[in-house]
């Protein structure tokens, strides 16, 4: 074999098995780079118990109320299969609001209310004008009148 | 030296033979000075061009107003930190195959700009995330393999600067860049194989793009730009790594005295 092609076959299968023991860790501490539970995994009782952890998932439509003191807020958080009420004190970021997602990160009670320290917005990746997404709300609206 | 080129392709073929002609360094040398302004003027219309679409055209978007704007820097840089390190590692793997010189060279010439488009892509993530997200930063798997990507370029350029050898350099320089090139993918792919609180790509080649065409259009050409001026700027890099390099060749000393009696 020419030194060369030599040199390519050992590098080659230097990088192979280098991506497959990469690949091995990743899949081994796959449980450890997750970010956020989402509410089912809680339900499941699959978060971690006695320690912080973050949640992830939608905002409840209709959840978000305050409380008397006005910096309590209450709030549920769905994946739409189960919801788990959220308690915060402090304050939300501008994008946080009903039906867009947030991650939540405090601990679970016993009652099953999460007590937040930290709240988050979570937006997707959609980017379009202002009118194209009134246009989208028309089109549902007019959508729902003829399905009614 | 001068034939060193020639030895190399005598088992090759006649294709490879006239690729690796560029190889050579004093034929590279011209070549990369005539293209590099080329590329710089192409670099700065492009820019010019994308920044006026995207913050000027482009609308504002229903989530998050004009915020998103950042989108237009933010997105070109991380593209093409991914994609500089890719090629660093080809470069790597070519060198190390091929024992051509030049290839290490592309690959330190790559490395400084594949850093500075990672570190902003990390800084106006930042600046991006906490009027977004409420937070300038997470620990969650996008955000920290990008910033991998950002100690393994400092990494390399750290440790081929370190050795004074330059063949030495050059073969460790390779291996930061092989094996760091591992967690290019899993930086594209982290925020479809994990709960990420960054969100999905709105660009790829396998679907329709999820955004509206200005804005899109202004994403692109900034991206355009971010490669116009990685050739530039990787070509008068490399120059200038050719002359310190092959300071003790003939045709160097002769390009130096045209250079001084030029000026």
């Amino acid at each position: 074999m020419k030194p060369r092609s030599k040199r390519l076959m050992l590098l080659g299968s230097a990088v192979a098995l280098l991506v497959a023991a990469v690949a091995l860790v990743l899949s081994a501490f796959q449980q450890n780079l997750v970010f956020f539970h989402t509410p089912s995994e809680v339900a499941e009782g699959k978060a971690p118990v006695g320690r912080a952890f973050r949640i992830g998932g939608m905002v409840e439509e209709g959840s978000i109320r305050r409380e008397a003191d006005g910096l309590t807020v209450r709030f549920a958080i769905t994946d739409t299969a189960k919801i788990i009420p959220v308690s915060y004190r402090g304050s939300l970021p501008d994008l946080f609001q009903e039906g867009k997602g947030a991650v939540v990160q405090g601990t679970l009670a016993p009652d099953g209310l999460f007590h937040a320290s930290e709240v988050l917005a979570k937006h997707d990746e959609n980017y379009m004008p202002v009118e194209a997404q009134y246009a989208i709300d028309q089109a549902h609206k007019a959508a729902q009148t003829v399905q009614q | 030296m001068m034939n060193g080129t020639e030895t190399e392709t005598e088992d090759g073929t006649k294709r490879s033979r006239s690729l690796l002609r560029f190889a050579a360094p004093q034929v590279f040398y011209p070549i990369a000075g005539r293209l590099a302004p080329w590329f710089a003027w192409l670099a700065a219309g492009l820019c010019v061009a994308g920044l006026w679409i995207g913050f000027f055209v482009a609308p504002t978007d229903f989530q998050q107003g004009e915020v998103y704007r950042v989108i237009f820097i933010h997105v070109p840089a991380a593209w093409m930190s991914m994609f500089i390190y890719l090629i660093m590692a080809f470069w790597a793997a070519v060198g190390l195959v091929m024992n051509t010189r030049l290839s290490f060279m592309m690959a330190q010439a790559l490395a400084p700009t594949g850093a500075m488009f990672c570190f902003v892509s990390l800084w106006t993530g930042a600046l991006w995330g906490r009027p977004t997200w409420g937070t300038y930063w997470v620990w969650d798997a996008r955000l920290t393999s990008q910033l991998l990507l950002l100690f393994l370029y400092l990494g390399f350029i750290a440790l081929t600067q370190a050795i004074e050898d330059s063949r030495r350099s050059d073969r460790a320089g390779a291996i930061i860049a092989l094996v760091g090139a591992v967690n290019v993918p899993i930086i594209y792919f982290s925020v479809q194989w994990w709960n990420t609180l960054h969100q999905g790509a709105s660009v790829s080649l396998t679907r329709a793009p999820s955004m509206a065409s200005t804005m899109l259009v202004g994403m692109l050409l900034m991206a355009l730009a971010a490669w116009a001026y990685t050739f530039a700027v990787s070509f008068w890099r490399v120059r200038s790594l050719i002359l310190e390099r092959e300071r003790h060749t003939e045709w160097v000393a002769a390009e130096l005295d045209e250079q001084e009696a030029r000026a």
